[in-house]
């Protein structure tokens, strides 16, 4: 178990890079403490695969380091780290069965038979196969043989951490949840530090203590669920965290005041003079609908009940904007004004959060 | 399903059959006619039933020449299929290189048969053979023509020369279509080199290799032309292959009632292990395709 330090790092696949484009993973300069359990969340192509094999060794960074515990292992192989590592995708040993599949890594390390034995039964049972440990692991489904993945990367107990990269991909819903009910226990019982990398929000924010944000080969916010829908520190994460995403748009920013569209409103906070491209974003949450001539004129497009509450989308100066009615709200057609709630207020500059000057106002 | 059922189909066949008569199963059948037959000359035949294929069973000749075979295809596949996939182990994976070893490498594939028995016989010769000569000179006694052990030795080199290539590109092939996923994980997983080898390369290159060999042991059973270039079958009956005796029975003493029934047991020897490669082979794709 290590505490994780990036350090300048960046990587380009591109052998000589000439601009900053060329870098799949941008100058990274970040601590991953110990014993945490990271969800790194991000479109595709950001580069979350090309961080998790740098930590693993399985790719050398053009340049930087990697620090488990303060000690540099940048030029230490994939065996030297001891970590492990499930891919999207399942790698089984096909000539192996089940049992062997999962004893695999241990019997590398030499580990006694003993305790090889005991320690495959229990991850078969995490894994709902203790009854399939003698089958051969060639001809198994593709969601069969990513628990045996899964069982493989879960074997070892002194792992320095524990890599998950989109795991679940092949995995039927049901059985998703579960393992991943499975997974946090595991953190919960061993405190490995586990980055687990994947596509859906849903995912990042029911497993993980901390989120990661990537976003265009950058770590654009690392913070726990509530901070990222609170505070998004650029506009990619309050778009991508959150169903539907922030609202983004453009305004003017004087003091505690903010000039959208021509209409003034209040914000929680004061601001220094801001030059540059100035938006504020408002999460669906935060806009209530209103009839009357205060807050901003909108017209109504449609109306989605999903269940719990009412998604409405509305045009705001030709805009589009997203926003959270309660479920047994009445929503007229005569309702054409939006409030945003100050609390709910952050200003952004070129796409990053601005802090405000003052609590004050 | 409903199928329509139309006789007149069957003449759609007959193209093929037409086809098939003309180069394999009249021939066939000629050498069977030849097989059941005696003759004393003048054209002149009569049955002679099982006679031949009786003799021929009890020919030490024929016994011999099967066990030179045997022990031929046995020694260049134990060389040819480790050595081929020693080789594509370690052929660079992509760029500039690993396209001029695949050209290099095919070189000795392009080479007609005689070609490569006239190169190797020039090679081994003790007089002017850069091979023959050099080992003469640093005091080994090498001389295929007289010397039945260096008549092996060149008969194997040679064929080694010319189809380890083959092994090696079907194996190549093989490793290429293995994805990088595999390799990651074995390296997470701290897997030595050879745990690498046995657990995901080899069986990924199974069905590969199951060709490779099947084409090998082919090849090699029936293999004439370039011992024969090279050493006439000899010195004595030391590189006397198979065919080699076929042609010297059917050719050189114009025995066609044994050699016929001699060239039907050969065929027939071929067809099982093919068949029993087939098998196998088929198998272990089922197994793959569950
Ligand atoms: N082996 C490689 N050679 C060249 N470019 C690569 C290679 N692997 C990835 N890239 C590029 O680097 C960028 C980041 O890729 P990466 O695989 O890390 O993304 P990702 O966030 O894991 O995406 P996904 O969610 O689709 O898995 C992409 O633009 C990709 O095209
Ligand atoms: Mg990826």
């Amino acid at each position: 178990m290590a505490k994780i330090t990036l350090d300048n790092l960046a990587h380009s696949y591109v052998k000589n890079p000439k601009s900053e484009d060329d870098f799949a993973l941008k100058e990274l300069n970040n601590d991953w403490t110990d014993g945490e359990a990271y969800a790194l969340l991000g479109a595709s192509g950001c580069g979350k695969s090309t961080l998790l094999n740098i930590i693993s060794g399985l790719l050398q960074p053009s340049q930087g380091r990697i620090l488990f515990n303060g000690q540099d292992v940048t030029n230490q192989p994939t065996a030297e780290r001891n970590i492990a590592q499930v891919f999207q995708f399942p790698v089984v040993y096909d000539t192996m069965t089940v049992h062997d599949n999962l004893a695999f890594p241990l019997r590398n390390r030499g580990a006694e038979p003993a305790y090889i034995a005991a320690r495959v039964q229990q991850i078969a049972k995490m894994i709902g196969m203790e009854d399939m440990l003698t089958k051969k692991a060639r001809g198994l489904t593709a969601d069969i043989k990513q628990k045996i993945s899964l069982g493989r990367g879960m074997v070892r107990e002194d792992v320095n951490a524990l890599l998950f990269d989109e795991p679940l991909t092949v995995i039927d819903p049901h059985m998703k949840w579960e393992l991943r009910t499975q997974l946090k226990s595991l953190h919960h019982e061993f405190g490995h530090t586990m980055i687990y990398v994947t596509h859906d929000q849903t995912e990042a924010l029911t497993f993980a203590d901390k989120v990661v944000v990537m976003y265009d080969g950058r770590v654009v916010q690392i913070g726990t669920p509530q901070e990222l829908f609170e505070r998004p520190a650029h506009t990619f994460v309050g778009y991508f965290i959150g169903s539907p995403g922030m609202n983004v748009i453009d305004a003017q920013i004087n003091g505690a005041l903010a000039l959208v569209a021509g209409v003034q409103m209040d914000l929680a906070a004061g601001y220094a003079p801001l030059d540059g491209k100035v938006q504020i974003g408002v999460r669906p949450e935060f806009i209530h609908l209103g009839t009357g001539s205060a807050g901003l004129p909108v017209q109504i497009r449609r109306v989605e009940d999903v269940g719990r509450h009412k998604i409405v989308r509305a045009s705001l100066n030709g805009q589009e904007i997203n926003l959270i009615a309660a479920e047994g709200a009445e929503i007229s057609a005569d309702m054409n004004r939006v409030v945003f709630d100050p609390a709910g207020i952050n200003v952004y500059r070129n796409d990053w959060r601005v802090a405000p000057q003052d609590k004050a106002a | 399903m409903n199928k329509t059922v139309n006789q007149k189909a069957w003449f759609l066949v007959l193209p093929v059959l037409l086809l098939v008569a003309f180069s394999a199963v009249i021939p066939l059948m000629t050498v069977v006619n030849y097989s059941v037959q005696d003759t004393f000359g003048q054209n002149k035949f009569f049955w002679a039933g099982l006679e031949w294929f009786r003799d021929m069973l009890q020919s030490q000749r024929m016994w011999d020449a099967l066990g030179r075979q045997v022990l031929f295809s046995a020694i260049i596949l134990a060389i040819e299929v480790p050595l081929g996939i020693f080789v594509a182990l370690n052929m660079p994976k992509k760029g500039f290189w690993a396209s001029v070893c695949l050209v290099l490498m095919s070189l000795p594939l392009l080479i007609p048969w005689n070609v490569v028995g006239t190169i190797w016989q020039i090679f081994g010769r003790v007089d002017i053979g850069l091979l023959g000569y050099t080992l003469t000179k640093l005091g080994i006694a090498y001389n295929y023509t007289q010397d039945s052990f260096a008549a092996w030795v060149t008969v194997i080199a040679m064929d080694v020369w010319h189809w380890t290539s083959l092994v090696a590109l079907l194996a190549y092939a093989g490793l290429q279509s293995i994805p990088n996923a595999y390799y990651q994980a074995a390296k997470i997983d701290q897997a030595s080199r050879w745990n690498v080898f046995r657990f995901i390369e080899l069986p990924k290159m199974m069905g590969v290799l199951m060709i490779a060999i099947l084409l090998r042991f082919m090849d090699s059973f029936m293999i004439y032309t370039e011992p024969f270039v090279v050493t006439g079958g000899g010195p004595g009956n030391a590189t006397t292959f198979l065919s080699i005796d076929l042609v010297k029975m059917a050719l050189g003493q114009f025995d066609l009632g044994p050699a016929a029934a001699f060239s039907l047991m050969y065929f027939l020897v071929i067809l099982l292990i093919s068949w029993v490669f087939y098998t196998v082979m088929t198998n272990i794709d089922k197994r793959d395709g569950l």
